[in-house]
């Protein structure tokens, strides 16, 4: 029985940003042997990342970012997985799936491996239903469908721009939980992919995750973290809010749920908690600012609404802590790389 | 995160008897329901007598108990068929409500065993919800889960929980659309997760495993939502979808949480989806109407109390909806109607 070809084989990058090694592909190598890979290796560009063989992969160091962009580089995080957002700028293809190098391949309750880029892709390519809730959560998965009462006017859905996974073993929990319950696990597996509704925020992990480039990549740059910024831990939270802004403006849809990946390792919560530590307090401010954030009727496309939230968290930010001025004018610099590096999908 | 206990007297499950032999029904139940004092409402359109296994602390209620009770406003509101439930809610004097369809018995889990939905409601009610940012890991005060990184801490005590949505395994709560076009399509998946709705998120809350607190939000569980040809399967009414956003609505403006997901019932076959298809579609097209108008309204500051809350979208439903059909301006009517009822019985 011939198989069949891996889906979107050609038409999306796995991002994976490495400062140790890339043995963890090993277990992955099933899954994700087909596609092109995008390593970029944060921390001493000195040093060699040996990339398991059989892999057909582009790496960047940090002398490959400052080459590229030049100036513009000052935008890409140095000392932080925050720098994987240089991966989706150089990255030629519609779709992105990112992963951390201490995600390993996790079994669904049947005992069987998940391919979990594969099922990122299933969410990426059916519609998202961000304007009514469907109890029965995505009504296009196989054995499900839209419930009585969900408007028939809705049942087209919206393009799906991200696709958000989650984790067994080692949940996503920041330093004071970490502290608190060191030896939780989570080990519920909730079968599930469900649209986040229009108008709600969430915490965006950027440990398992995949979005369409064409349709929201220019705002996923997850900000100023690690060497020489007050905070880290933030990145893809800072991004997280920013795509869902701009995704209920454009009409787009997050999913959030399946698949699942195994996280094997737990960061040390007292250095967690020190590059967390402003942004918890920051957290309080930021929030509100997103939830009443609004873009104006003119931005018709992901550029324009990310520069016009750039100037909003100038104004209303900078008020906080002059770092999100330097966060502002990096969310510039950000957009101005991207448009010179993908001249065909700038305004 | 320590166990919020309540008391069995706190409980009411209210039953509306549309079938007149409850004895299977009652006896499937009845490890989970025996703690607890049932509220039963027959159908005032099904005549004869009911027959209920011995056993339980019940209160029956019949078409006579409703015509005393109900008088001379039983123009307006009319409690047949899926509706009589709700006169079960008006007699209720306890805290938490907790509904199942008759058509339905517990669920298993993976190893077999019945699954208690009457507990699962009343952790949902009595565990805070999380309306004001999601919560990737769902349900953060379910044992094994918590608040994920990024989730702001001014918003982790959470708020009352007015609403518990639950699910169903076997026959799902599709429209008669949905179930004709897949005659097969049955729910098989258990996903073991409770969330909470978002704010201003509307949702479709089936009348078929839910859950309620009666003191935050009891009065906006309502019949208001009559349908020219209404039946007595699910695919004929839209009765709970009316109320139901109207109960999100009210939640919303009283920062109350709504939850959806766990428990699931096992719904048994009752009904022919396209026998119902063939009957006039008019809720369908009028749900349409109601859609943007419940995802705008807004109450004002001085609706603090869920009566309050009532009565305004009533008169909201009559002066934007009631143009549109005459079904409407009768809702909006008997919205009015319900709340001088249930302040009457109240006071009392």
């Amino acid at each position: 029985m011939a198989a069949a070809a891996p889906p979107l084989k050609d038409e999306l990058d796995i991002v994976i940003p490495t400062i140790r090694n890339l043995d963890f592909l090993e277990m992955w190598r099933p899954f994700f042997q087909p596609y092109h890979l995008i390593i970029v290796q944060d921390g001493d560009p000195s040093k060699t990342i040996k990339v398991p063989d059989g892999f057909d992969y582009e790496l960047y160091n940090r002398d490959d970012i400052n080459k590229i962009l030049g100036p513009r580089s000052s935008c890409i995080s140095f000392k932080d997985s925050a720098c994987r957002c240089f991966g989706y700028m150089v990255s030629k293809k519609k779709y992105i799936f990112t992963i951390d190098d201490d995600c390993f391949v996790a079994n669904d309750p049947s005992g069987k491996q998940i391919n979990a880029l594969e099922q990122h892709i299933k969410n990426l390519l059916c519609p998202s239903t961000p304007l009514f809730f469907n109890t029965l959560y995505d009504p296009f998965r196989e054995g499900a469908d839209f419930v009585r009462g969900y408007p028939f006017s809705l049942r087209e859905g919206v393009p799906t721009a991200v696709s958000h996974g989650l984790w067994l073993n080692i949940p996503d929990y920041d330093a004071p939980t970490q502290l608190v319950k060191p030896r939780e696990r989570n080990s519920r597996y909730v079968d599930a992919v469900l649209t986040i509704p229009k108008g709600t925020l969430f915490p965006m992990c950027g440990m398992n995750l995949a979005f369409d480039r064409d349709l929201i990549g220019p705002a996923m740059y997850f900000g100023l973290m690690g060497d020489g910024q007050p905070i880290g831990r933030y990145d893809d939270m800072w991004a997280g809010w920013c795509i869902k802004v701009i995704c209920d403006h454009l009409g787009l849809g997050v999913k959030t749920g399946l698949p699942y990946i195994w996280h094997s390792k737990a960061s040390n919560p007292f250095v967690n908690l020190k590059k967390e530590y402003k942004g918890i307090f920051w957290q309080e401010e930021i929030i509100p600012f997103f939830q009443s954030a609004t873009l104006s009727k003119d931005s018709t496309t992901v550029q324009k609404c990310y520069l016009e939230l750039s100037k909003q968290v100038e104004e209303k930010l900078g008020k906080v802590d002059p770092y999100f001025v330097k966060l502002a004018d990096a969310m510039e610099t950000w957009i101005q790389a991207w448009d010179e590096l993908n001249p065909t999908k700038a305004n | 995160m320590s166990q919020f206990t309540i008391k069995d007297d706190e409980v009411d499950i209210v039953i509306g008897a549309l079938q007149p032999d409850l004895t299977s029904f009652m006896e499937q139940w009845r490890p989970f329901f025996s703690r607890f004092h049932l509220i039963i409402v027959q159908d005032p359109d099904l005549k004869g007598e009911l027959k209920i296994p011995e056993g339980f602390n019940l209160n029956l209620y019949t078409k006579s108990d409703i015509d005393k009770v109900v008088g001379s406003s039983s123009n307006a509101i009319s409690f047949s068929g899926y509706s009589c439930r709700y006169f079960g809610y008006l007699m209720s004097r306890n805290k938490y409500i907790i509904s199942i369809d008759d058509d339905c018995i517990p669920a298993k889990n993976s190893n077999g065993e019945p699954i208690d939905a009457i507990s699962q409601h009343i952790i949902n009610l009595t565990t805070p919800a999380t309306p004001f940012f999601f919560n990737t890991l769902y349900d953060p005060f379910c044992e094994g889960a918590d608040f994920v990184r990024g989730y702001p801490f001014s918003l982790r005590s959470g708020v009352e929980c007015g609403l518990s949505c639950g699910l169903w395994l076997n026959l799902a709560d599709y429209d008669a659309p949905t179930q004709s076009l897949k005659p097969d399509l049955k729910n098989s998946r258990y996903v073991d997760a409770v969330l909470t709705v978002p704010a201003r998120t509307m949702l479709p809350v089936s009348g078929i495993n839910i859950s309620f607190n009666n003191e935050l939000v009891g009065p906006a569980l309502l019949p208001a939502f009559r349908l020219a040809k209404e039946g007595k399967v699910r695919w004929e009414t839209v009765e709970d979808i009316w109320t139901g956003m109207c109960v999100k609505v009210v939640c919303d403006h009283l920062r109350l949480g709504v939850k959806s997901g766990l428990p699931y019932v096992w719904r048994q076959e009752r009904g022919n989806a396209v026998e119902s298809l063939k009957k006039e579609w008019e809720g369908v097209k009028l749900m349409e109407d109601v859609v943007p108008f419940f995802q705008s309204v807004r109450l004002s500051e001085s609706a603090v109390t869920a009566e309050d809350c009532v009565v305004e979208i009533a008169s909201s439903v009559k002066e934007h909806l009631g143009p549109l059909n005459p079904t409407f301006d009768r809702a909006a009517e008997t919205m009015v109607e319900w709340i001088k009822l249930w302040k009457r019985v109240r006071a009392n």
